[in-house]
């Protein structure tokens, strides 16, 4: 386990910033305890500081997870978010998008989102953003990424793409093998 | 119409007020449930006699549940009315469950706190009419409130009386036992708390016994029909043989064995093997016989002639052949029971426990999520009254573990017994805990809800590939103050130590969980437990050692096993107590379960292994399980290190009187050694080379 190095650090913090932008500062600065990003094994950990401090003490071959995975580094040095940050990113997001039950099934499968299955949405989104979707109870589903903004959606046809999906709820049974 | 006589529910309790409305009647249940809620709503909503109201209602609407589902309407009219009630968390950008609340729903049960509550809100009450519903009868409710006593109190006896109306269309049971044949209000089908109805009373001796004789009778009567039968097909099987001898009659014994049982010896038991084993009908007459005769020694087994022993070799052999296990394992399970129970506990181990889930207190509520649920098609109730996360779930008509409310990580399936050692650890918030072997994580991901995601837990798993799923769960269910590691869990205190509170669920034989595990029954051998047992003895020192004993009210440990032998559980319990005199035995803080025992079979354990618990399928319709809570402390030494001082002196003194008594004791005789002496002192003086002076006497040759 160690810390992030600055490129690292970088990549992280843009990919988060896409999906909540400003309310990335909640994540360092928490009113509770301050928090840290640790690497393992090119896993990116959120984790409080006190308890990295007692994972130390765990010999890093047999560290397999400390605090929150929030995604890992390709051997190419991209970083990709994983389902597992979901619970923080949608406490934070601040764009977002609801599906009616009908489309929850399909998004869980991994498909994309259809503008037949859209809720409701967030005013102002911009193209290519980062979106939280959420099921119509406010039940965090998955993230993606718009495809249009918000004002063009309207003039879509029923079966067009509105957000391509990144992740989903549906990973942890579907990738189980592949997720850790 | 049959099944309105089955569904006939007892007359209501009274109410307390006169003036409350009149209960809904059935005919009004059945056609208009939405009407039904909103008739009671009004007046449950004026004070809080909603609750005692509400039982009746509940009585009724409890059963209406399997047809509740598919109605939409009532369902949507449900939804409303928990809406209504939900304190201003409905909708919000949360969405989320407080954390606060999980304050709340650590006392007692949740859904008193709401009055007025209507209609089947009512169902998820902790509340026991509702389970008297015959559809559900297959798959067992727990009701484990009068387990603990063995004497049956007055309260359940309205219920029995329901029951008894429903006994009318059940199966027969293939092995009656000694309680079959006693009043119908006792079956061990019926898992909640009739097990305890089974003993035998000086008051009901007599109609049992008559009871028991009767079907002896009856049976004999159907046995020698099929023998007859059986002899016209072909005779040539060595079995019948045997039969014939029955059939003569040769040992009649007066109180009713059926006629001439006799016990096959052990040639005709050898012919029996070689004949390609015996078949089914005629074993399960046999154990039938043998538990009978086992049951009632004196009156019955007296008489044939034969020792009880090879009664209880040939049932064992029996119930090897019968249920599939081998031989050792059938010997070693069967001695963990009286006879009768021991039957009851091999018939639950063939059918499987009932499905549970537990509700994530991290992001929902129990009430939430059984609503959800419902929307989607499953059937669900709540366990019992000793959990307030559980739900027992009947039927589904979705995947249970690929639901969307599944993937949001708002429950996790898990078996009832495995909520019990996190509810005796009872882990407080802002502590550091162990769980030393704690893939795939259910009871991780319990104890951090119960911690509300503070301090810190280390899950440990010595396998690395079973920490996947381990990790996997851990997220999913948002717990966030979790280390995983894996280790071999014999490293710990060395890795790290000065834990409040350590969670051992230990490797085991498995034979609690037989009913999900069939293999089980064959691959366990005598090499098998002693390992077992030999790796459980390292775990639970190196638990106990890992403990910040020091800590302000003790440091807890406890071990669990999903196993009923003793050698895995109380033994190995009560080689940590010896090792380790600053562990004891405390309390678990689970309201039912049998006590561990204190002697077993010549082995005598330490007294306070009574506080542990054991549990079993045929008794409290979960998997077999054992619980034990260790607390440690350092020991107090203030008061006898000032004595110790003072002691010393003293001490020393007394030892050095005793060495001299014992030395007089012994003493030496000089009269004898005088030879001796003198010959030694002649050599001596021989080796100096002087002449020694002449011998006075001999020494003895």
């Amino acid at each position: 386990m160690r810390p992030l190095t600055e490129d690292e650090s970088k990549a992280v913090f843009s990919k988060l910033a896409n999906y909540i932008g400003k309310n990335l500062i909640h994540l360092i600065d928490r009113p509770d305890e301050p928090y840290c990003f640790r690497l393992q094994k090119d896993r990116v950990y959120y984790v409080s500081e006190s308890s990295m401090r007692l994972g130390i003490s765990v010999a890093r071959p047999n560290l397999v997870s400390i605090g929150t995975c929030f995604g890992k580094f390709s051997k190419s040095g991209k970083f990709k978010l994983h389902i597992t940050s979901l619970d923080h990113l949608a406490q934070y997001a601040k764009y977002k998008i609801w599906i009616k039950p009908n489309g929850e099934m399909p998004f869980l499968y991994g498909n994309h989102v259809l503008k037949a299955h859209l809720g409701r949405i967030t005013e102002d989104t911009p193209e290519h953003q980062g979106v939280v979707v959420y099921s119509m109870n406010d039940v965090p589903l998955g993230f993606g990424v718009t495809s249009r903004a918000t004002v063009d959606t309207k003039k879509l046809d029923p079966t067009a793409i509105i957000v391509f999906h990144q992740a989903d709820v549906g990973e942890y049974l579907r990738d189980e093998d592949t997720l850790f | 119409m049959g099944r309105r006589q089955r569904n006939k529910q007892p007359d209501p309790e009274p109410l307390p007020e006169p003036g409350a409305a009149a209960k809904p009647s059935f005919k009004k249940l059945g056609k208009r449930k939405a009407d039904a809620d909103i008739q009671s709503k009004r007046p449950a909503k004026k004070a809080k006699e909603g609750a005692a109201k509400s039982k009746p209602a509940a009585a009724a609407k409890g059963k209406k549940v399997p047809e509740a589902k598919g109605k939409a309407k009532g369902t949507a009219k449900q939804a409303e009315a928990w809406d209504d009630e939900d304190e201003g968390n409905a909708g919000s950008g949360e969405g989320w469950e407080d954390v606060d609340d999980d304050a709340k729903m650590a006392d007692g049960p949740t859904f008193d706190d709401d009055e007025g509550l209507i209609g089947d809100l009512d169902e998820f009450d902790v509340d026991d009419d509702a389970d008297d519903d015959p559809l559900r009868r297959p798959t067992q409710e727990l009701d484990l409130g009068s387990d603990e006593s063995d004497d049956e109190p007055a309260p359940p006896t309205s219920r029995r009386a329901a029951k008894k109306a429903k006994k009318a269309a059940r199966p027969p049971k293939v092995i009656p036992t000694a309680s079959d044949a006693s009043s119908s209000s006792s079956s061990s089908d019926d898992d909640d708390e009739d097990a305890a109805a089974d003993r035998v009373t000086a008051a009901n001796f007599a109609a049992r016994s008559r009871a028991l004789d009767a079907q002896a009778a009856a049976d004999a009567a159907l046995d020698r029909a099929e023998l007859q039968r059986a002899d016209a097909d072909g005779a040539g099987d060595e079995e019948f043989a045997g039969a014939d001898e029955m059939e003569e009659g040769e040992d009649e014994v007066d109180t009713g064995v059926a006629e001439g049982f006799v016990l096959p010896t052990a040639e005709e038991r050898a012919a029996e093997r070689a004949a390609g084993g015996p078949d089914v009908a005629a074993v399960q007459r046999r154990m039938r016989e043998c538990v009978r005769v086992l049951g009632r020694w004196r009156a019955l087994g007296a008489g044939t002639g034969r020792a009880r022993a090879e009664f209880v070799e040939q049932l064992v052999a029996d119930i090897a052949s019968y249920y599939g296990y081998n031989d050792f394992l059938a010997e070693k399970l069967f001695q963990l029971f009286p006879v009768a129970e021991a039957i009851e506990f091999f018939e639950a181990n063939e059918v499987p426990r009932p499905v549970t889930i537990r509700t994530n207190t991290l992001r929902t509520r129990r009430r939430d999520l059984a609503q959800a649920l419902i929307n989607r098609g499953v059937t669900l109730e709540p366990i019992g009254k000793w959990t307030n996360v559980g739900l027992q779930v009947f039927e589904s008509n979705v995947p249970i573990g690929a639901t969307p409310e599944y993937l949001a990580g708002q429950y996790m399936l898990q078996a009832a017994s495995s909520f019990l050692p996190v509810i005796a650890l009872a882990p407080q918030p802002n502590e550091r805990v162990l769980d030393m072997a704690s893939s795939p994580g259910g009871k991780t991901t319990h104890m951090a809800a119960l911690m509300q995601n503070t301090g810190i837990i280390f899950a440990n798993d010595a396998s690395k590939v079973r920490t996947k799923s381990l990790t996997a769960n851990v997220h999913r269910l948002g717990c966030k103050n979790v280390v995983v590691c894996s280790y071999d869990g014999r490293e710990f205190p060395k890795v790290m130590g000065g834990f409040d509170r350590v969670l051992l669920d230990a490797p085991c034989s498995g034979t609690g969980v037989i009913s999900k595990d069939a293999s089980v029954k064959i691959n366990k051998s005598e090499r098998d437990f002693a390992l077992l047992s030999h790796l459980q003895k390292q775990l639970i020192l190196c638990a106990l050692d890992s403990v910040n004993a020091g800590r302000a009210g003790g440091a807890y440990v406890v071990y669990s096993t999903c196993s009923v032998t003793v050698d895995e559980n109380e033994a190995v319990v009560d080689y940590a107590l010896r090792k380790r005199p600053g562990a004891r035995l405390v309390e678990t803080g689970l309201a039912f379960g049998r006590e561990g025992f204190t002697r077993f079979r010549g082995k005598t354990f330490d007294e306070s292994v009574k506080l542990t618990r054991r549990f079993y399928p045929h008794a409290h319709n979960m998997d077999g399980f054992f619980v034990a809570k260790f607390k440690v402390e350092r020991r107090a030494k203030a008061a006898p290190t000032a004595d110790a001082e003072a002691d010393a002196p003293v001490k020393a003194k007394a030892k050095a009187v005793e060495a001299e008594a014992s030395l007089e004791e012994v003493g030496f005789d000089e009269e004898a050694d005088k030879p001796y002496l003198e010959d030694a002192k002649r050599r001596r003086i021989k080796a100096k080379g002087l002449r020694p002076p002449r011998r006075t006497v001999e020494a003895a040759a």
